[in-house]
């Protein structure tokens, strides 16, 4: 989680086209540095009509046309009592969709309280949805990770490991293979809902370089194209390099399903040993392969096993018959 | 040469999971060791080899080392089909 997320972030958050806020200050500037604490929103029409039991004031309050509509009465009736006693809490910020704009005395109160008052053009229900989806990404659990994150046939790879075992060396080698970067050396993990894994670099203005012993740090992006980069992606696989122990014992089979638990998020988890004459781009490349294929529904390792199990099975049938001696 | 015969216990027979297990403790030893079922002989290091025997309920398997350990790896591999491989 950011610490700190203020109104003014919130207005100068870089969303894409179709997750744009449009937001502008239309009164309460000195409100802009205030911290937004609770990443839902609330429709405050019950509280503007004087009800306020369990009213949710430390969450953005969004104005729809609804509320609009009462606040007018209001304030042609004169009655704003009720407003005032909003402007009482403090309210991080209030946002007014569908461009409305509110009356004068309305803007006052709330210049007065140094609450600032955001408007947009969107439409109630479409500005709640998009604030949602940000906030939920600002406001999600994140951690810093030590590896590089490569985007292999669409699957979101990680890779870990020790230094020097060759993180950064293999994500070149997929990169010149038609692999996408999205961050090398420390990526950025967020657990969106609790759901699923979204890693990106710590800083887009810093991304898409990498350092390779004995080369320095180089401009992926310029090297490759920007086809050879992304700016986030999902982790769908964890790959932990390590130095190949004739001790240890690998997965020979790959039947068994390991995972890793990261902010409260299983990712599978592959031990890939290195060892001279193992190319590591290319097991990573028919790991992500595989990953698809599980996804597709069809598991290579357990079909072989059922297989094999179906095999001996039909074995055992034709000795009951042939011999009757019998197995049971 | 150390040689020793087997029957197979477990009902699935040597399927993957057996298959890794026996390969897992043939490592453990530096011996060359060798399952025959019929008239096939293979690298009982080999998980594909070891499963491609297609060994079955009650089928007979020899056990064959050969090397400096080799008494030892048959004890152990000779445990294991006693063990039924850790099922049922």
């Amino acid at each position: 989680m950011i610490n700190n997320f203020t109104v003014l972030n919130l207005i100068d958050l870089d969303l894409k086209d179709h997750n744009k806020l449009n937001l502008k200050c239309l009164a309460g500037r000195k409100g802009l540095n205030r911290i937004i604490t609770d990443p839902e929103i609330n429709r405050p029409g019950l509280t503007l009509s004087g009800f306020f039991e369990e009213f949710a004031f430390h969450r953005i309050q969004l104005f729809g046309r609804g509320e609009m509509a009462y606040l007018r009465m209001l304030e042609e009736k004169n009655q704003m009592d009720s407003v005032e006693k909003i402007f009482t809490y403090n309210i991080s910020c209030c946002i007014i969709s569908h461009s409305g704009t509110p009356g004068d005395i309305f803007l006052k109160i709330a210049e007065e309280s140094g609450c600032s008052i955001l408007q947009s053009d969107l439409s109630s229900s479409e500005l709640e949805l998009r604030l949602i989806r940000a906030l939920s990404d600002i406001f999600a659990p994140r951690k810093i990770i030590h590896g590089v994150l490569v985007e292999v046939f669409g699957i979101g790879v990680l890779i870990t490991g020790g230094s020097g075992v060759g993180k950064s060396e293999s994500a070149l080698e997929l990169i010149e293979r038609g692999h996408r970067l999205i961050a090398d050396d420390s990526v950025v993990l967020r657990s969106v809902n609790d759901n699923f894994l979204m890693g990106s670099g710590t800083n887009e203005l810093l991304g898409y370089h990498m350092e390779i012993r004995g080369l320095g740090i180089i401009n992926i992006s310029h090297l490759f194209g920007v086809g050879s980069i992304r700016d986030k992606k999902q982790i769908q696989l964890l790959i932990e390099l390590e130095i190949w122990d004739s001790d240890a014992v690998y997965d020979r089979i790959g039947t068994g399903d390991v995972h890793k638990e990261m902010l409260n998020v299983k990712v599978p988890l592959i031990k890939m040993p290195v060892k001279a004459g193992r190319n590591i781009p290319i097991l990573i490349e028919v790991a992500a392969m595989n990953e698809r294929l599980k996804k597709l529904g069809y598991h290579s390792a357990q079909e072989f096993d059922n297989n094999v199990l179906k095999w001996l099975e039909s074995k055992n049938a034709r000795n009951l018959y042939s011999n009757n001696s019998g197995i049971f | 040469m150390k040689q020793e015969t087997v029957t197979i216990n477990n009902r699935a027979g040597i399927h993957a999971r057996p298959s890794a297990l026996i390969v897992k403790t043939a490592n453990e030893y530096d011996s060359e060791i060798f399952l025959e079922l019929d008239d096939m002989k293979i690298n009982a290091k080999s998980i594909m080899g070891i499963i491609t025997l297609g060994a079955n309920y009650k089928s007979i398997i020899q056990i064959i080392a050969e090397g400096n350990d080799e008494e030892k790896a048959v004890m152990a591999l000779v445990k294991l089909f006693e063990n039924r491989f850790e099922e049922e």
